[in-house]
């Protein structure tokens, strides 16, 4: 529910970051251990425990909170005055002080989250805590000019929006999606590598990985690089879902782990909720998940699973809400490992969700903006909460028919404004080399139109 | 008695009216439809012979009950009338007065000369009926819309799909103008004196006021019994009984009954005329109404006026149409140094212009310009049931307020045929889903200069996806390279006109297909 809610604001104010709200001068609440203030926190499950969370080491030494902070969803106020929607930075200062007072270290940014914007304000309410003991990690995100100057300077911006001098965790961002011949052009050819590398050595990089979506034939060659490279780590997409059933031209996340693991690498989980696809499920297998543990919420199944494999450093999570943030902090502080016969019962979940025919969308915006105004993932979003709720009819002599219609139709208008819904799409295909999850964009939204043209018309 | 079944009758016909202009579900029009096709000048131009003769028997034999009942403008002057007579001292604000014969007979000539002329905008602003469709098109169904948009906030917060919200906006300003001038012109005449509009103006008051006279039941002055307290006279909004001489002018009562509530000596009865002979004396002098009513004539030609200067300041701006600019979402300011694709954010989409039509284009089932032209009676009641914001009143002098077509903002629909179901004057003819798909109310106009593959050089083939008869192809943009991005063809012969294309085509703020209207509608 409180994800739907966040899409439905996103959705409505027409999402375009123009700036960073100055954050306040009230007195900060940073390693205040015991933050009354907080007072959701009480009540029938007790306090959200500050000193519980599960730690892991790397081979480096370092105490890594098995949470780690994704910074890719920041949580965003309307600022008319400015044109558009700016980051509510005391929203996110009163996050950051929250989770490190709660035991989270690891935060996860890139340069191009946020629309451009999530490192400076990831970097405005880190500084307000010792550099020590938080662990930074950011990513050589060139995507669209990949030459020497401009990573380099890509680079050297992290640095400076950080507010940081070196950074813990470097990753080259997002391998894999264009194949091989991308990631020779953006780290090979023009000496990125080797540059990050030099840098590695001179301390200002303490990690060097890379993220990793996409054909597994790119793993492995990049993967094989690890003689001469060393890989300190790698970023994979991991979930009870993924673990068996990766969507697309992905990977399964059991093979991915299975080469770290020969290798030593140690995993840093990303997605491991799918975008928020794996707490808000259909009604049937909510109630299968929460029939065996009633008081857990449904997201705390996938953050178990994705804690559970010894090799992984940390779980990242987007948490735009302090609800989110709390719940996940409960579910590591300690993590529960999953028993054998709860693996299985995940596993028999996860094909039990294959059967609604959603798409793998994870709301990551990466395709985004579409220059043709089309708002992609808003699209999807809404195409899968009817899936999951049921109001998909399949034919005008379903039972429900009429009023999944009206679901369906009237929750687009609300979920995308009209001139940004899938009859607009032209289907030039310039969003599909950015989705991470290889879906045909073009593709599901023409198929959508179609769906959506069947309803109005009364031919379904 | 009578004036309470009345007064309850033209409650719920004025109320089921007025929402048939505020209901934008096609609910009301379900059940009500009808009684926009009984009001008397749509029927008339409909040649609902059934409908005009069972109005005019109505009138021959109860008087002009219409007036009180039926007319919507009519009980709304009633209502107006209603709240001025709340105030203190004037309860009993009328008193006799001639009527001024010369006007409305004068307007009524003038009207049926225009009639058949066919000069539309004039006879448009005379029709009644039409007259408060306007106005409660253009000034109740915004308010009504917005209230069923903040209902629908909640709703939307309930998780409830009871409610959704609709656009508010201005369909055109001339006739928004034209319809806050009518009904500040007729509100003030009634708050004043009652039915004045009615009784020299009203093209159709005037013509039942001429089946009035010879109505078989009307109130009746029982001279034996009237004491002359002028009682009557002075509760009659139609300022027809003349208290001196003990007659009343059926040519202009309405039959509201409110004088025979009123008459303290038992001296006023509804009854059978023809026991008795009661003659109404015409009378001669010209009174303010005159004035009141020029004053309504000049206020209308000013709007025009106003409008058509706006048109010609729109013409100017569309003739400076922008280059497409780049819609990608900038990047932020101080981090310009770094070149890169951002993730998020919405590109802006600018609004669509209108392309200037050689012909206009009317709905399927008007059968052309020129039947549509001399029905249509431009009371907006389709405008009001349109879903999909095609339909608007025109803003050209010729045809004024009627409705035309323009796709800025959805098109014509395959699934709907609303506007044909609503229209009481046969300007739209009634048609069906199939008969739709086969009319062809104009054909799409390719400007490839505009297309997208042409000017971004991307696969587009939106206008042939969305294409209801398949009447687009694509070809290659270069003759010589098969392989190269498409642009879109027209089989005029099949296309319909329906505008999904121009609606849907991404060039902006000019579509690269639009369609031209036909003069006359064919079937395909």
């Amino acid at each position: 529910m409180e994800i739907q809610d966040k899409h439905n604001i996103n959705r409505r104010d027409f999402l375009k970051i123009v700036g960073i709200s100055t954050a306040s001068a009230a007195p900060l609440l940073s390693g205040c251990s015991s933050d009354k203030t907080d007072g959701v926190a009480a009540g029938p499950l007790g306090e959200v425990p500050t000193d519980k969370m599960t730690y892991r080491t790397s081979p480096k030494g370092e105490k890594i909170s098995l949470l780690g902070y994704g910074c890719m969803r920041w949580p965003t106020i309307p600022a008319p005055e400015k044109g558009g929607n700016i980051i509510d930075q005391d929203a996110v200062n009163r996050l950051v002080d929250y989770a490190i007072a709660h035991g989270v270290n690891y935060f996860d940014t890139s340069p191009v989250y946020v629309q451009g914007w999530s490192e400076k304000s990831t970097g405005i309410a880190l500084k307000r805590h010792p550099r020590e003991k938080l662990i930074i990690a950011t990513k050589l995100s060139n995507f669209q000019n990949w030459t020497r100057e401009n990573s380099i300077a890509m680079y050297k911006q992290s640095l400076k929006d950080l507010q940081t001098d070196y950074i813990d965790y470097y990753l080259l961002h997002s391998i894999g999606n264009g194949g091989i011949e991308t990631f020779r052009a953006r780290y090979i050819d023009n000496g990125m590598l080797d540059f990050l590398i030099e840098e590695r050595k001179a301390g200002r990089i303490r990690n060097l990985g890379f993220s990793f979506h996409g054909t597994v034939d790119v793993f492995d060659e990049v993967l094989a690089m690890h003689d001469h490279v060393h890989w300190d780590f790698v970023q994979i997409q991991l979930n009870y879902v993924d673990w068996r059933h990766a969507s697309g031209r992905n990977v399964n996340a059991e093979y991915l782990y299975a080469e770290l693991e020969k290798r030593s690498i140690p995993a840093i989980i990303m997605e491991p909720l799918l975008g928020g696809r794996l707490s808000n499920v259909p009604e049937h297998i909510m109630m299968r998940l929460k029939e065996r543990t009633p008081q857990s919420s449904v997201a705390s199944w996938a953050f178990r699973f994705a804690g559970s494999p010894e090799k992984v450093l940390t779980v990242l999570s987007g948490m735009t809400y302090m609800e989110h943030l709390q719940d996940n902090i409960r579910t590591y502080s300690p993590l529960v490992p999953l028993s054998d016969e709860e693996k299985d019962f995940l596993e028999e979940t996860a094909q039990l969700m294959l059967k609604y025919p959603t798409v793998p969308c994870n709301d990551c915006k990466y395709c985004m903006p579409c220059p043709y105004g089309i708002d992609i993932p808003a699209i999807l979003l809404h195409y899968n909460k009817c899936v999951n709720e049921g109001n998909l009819p399949k034919s005008q002599q379903d039972e429900n028919y009429k009023e999944a219609r009206r679901a369906y139709l009237v929750g687009y208008d609300r979920s995308v404004p009209k001139l940004r819904q899938a009859s607009h799409c032209i289907g030039c295909g310039q969003c599909n080399s950015h989705c991470p999850q290889s879906i045909d964009i073009p593709k599901e939204l023409h198929r959508i139109d179609q769906f959506v043209e069947q309803l109005k018309q009364g031919t379904l | 008695m009578l004036r309470k079944i009345r007064l309850t009758l033209a409650i719920v016909c004025f109320a089921l009216i007025t929402l048939l202009f505020l209901d934008f579900t096609g609910t009301i029009h379900a059940w009500f439809g009808w009684l926009a096709k009984i009001q008397f000048l749509p029927s008339l131009l409909a040649l609902n012979v059934g409908v005009v003769i069972a109005l005019l028997l109505l009138t021959l034999v109860l008087g002009r009950v219409y007036c009180s009942v039926i007319c919507p403008l009519g009980v709304f002057q009633d209502v107006i009338s209603w709240i001025s007579g709340k105030r203190k001292k004037k309860k009993m604000r009328f008193s006799y007065s001639p009527a001024v014969t010369w006007l409305r007979y004068g307007v009524f000539v003038l009207f049926v000369v225009l009639l058949v002329a066919g000069v539309h905008a004039a006879v448009a602003l005379l029709a009644p009926y039409s007259a408060y469709g306007r106005i409660a098109n253009n000034l109740f169904a915004p308010l009504y819309q917005w209230g069923n948009n903040l209902l629908a906030y909640f709703a939307e917060r309930a998780d409830s799909y009871a409610f959704y919200s609709v656009d508010v906006w201005v369909r055109s300003v001339s006739t928004l103008v034209i319809a806050a001038i009518t009904c500040i012109v007729v509100a003030v005449l009634a708050w004043r004196n009652g039915r004045t509009y009615c009784n020299t103006i009203c093209p159709v008051g005037t013509l039942l006021g001429f089946v009035a006279r010879f109505s078989l039941f009307r109130p009746m002055i029982d001279t034996e019994k009237c004491k002359n307290c002028n009682l009557c006279a002075r509760k009659c909004k139609a300022a027809c009984i003349n208290i001196q001489e003990h007659t009343i002018d059926y040519s202009r009562c309405v039959a509201c009954m409110d004088c025979l509530d009123n008459c303290k000596h038992d001296a006023l009865h509804y009854q059978y005329a023809y026991g008795k002979k009661e003659v109404g004396k015409p009378a001669t002098d010209a009174s303010r109404r005159g004035f009141f009513s020029a004053v309504g004539v000049v206020a209308a030609t000013a709007a025009l006026h106003a409008q058509e200067k706006q048109q010609k300041a729109l013409r100017q701006y569309q003739k400076n149409p922008n280059k497409r600019t780049d819609t990608r979402a900038e990047l932020p300011t101080d981090k310009n140094k770094v070149e890169q694709k951002v993730d998020g954010g919405l590109a802006d989409i600018e609004p669509k212009l209108a392309p200037e039509r050689l012909t206009p284009l009317t709905p399927p089932g008007s059968l052309g310009i020129g039947n549509f032209a001399q029905h249509c009676t431009a009371c907006q009641l389709c405008v009001s049931a349109c879903p999909n914001d095609v339909l608007r009143p025109s803003t050209k002098l010729e045809n004024l307020m009627q409705p035309e077509m323009s796709y800025e903002r959805g098109y014509c629909r395959p699934e709907c045929v609303k506007c044909s179901e609503v229209c009481p004057t046969g300007a739209i003819k009634l048609i069906t889903r199939a008969d739709k798909s086969a009319i062809q109310i104009g054909h799409a106009v390719t400007i490839h200069k505009n297309c997208i593959p042409v000017t971004d050089g991307v696969e587009c083939g939106n206008c042939e996806r969305h294409c209801p008869t398949k009447a687009i192809k694509m070809i290659p943009v270069d003759k010589n390279n098969p392989n190269s991005v498409k642009k879109p063809i027209v089989n005029e012969e099949k296309c319909i006109g329906c505008g999904a294309c121009e609606n849907l085509c991404p060039a902006r703020p000019y579509s690269a297909i639009y369609v031209e209207g036909h003069e006359r509608h064919r079937e395909v």
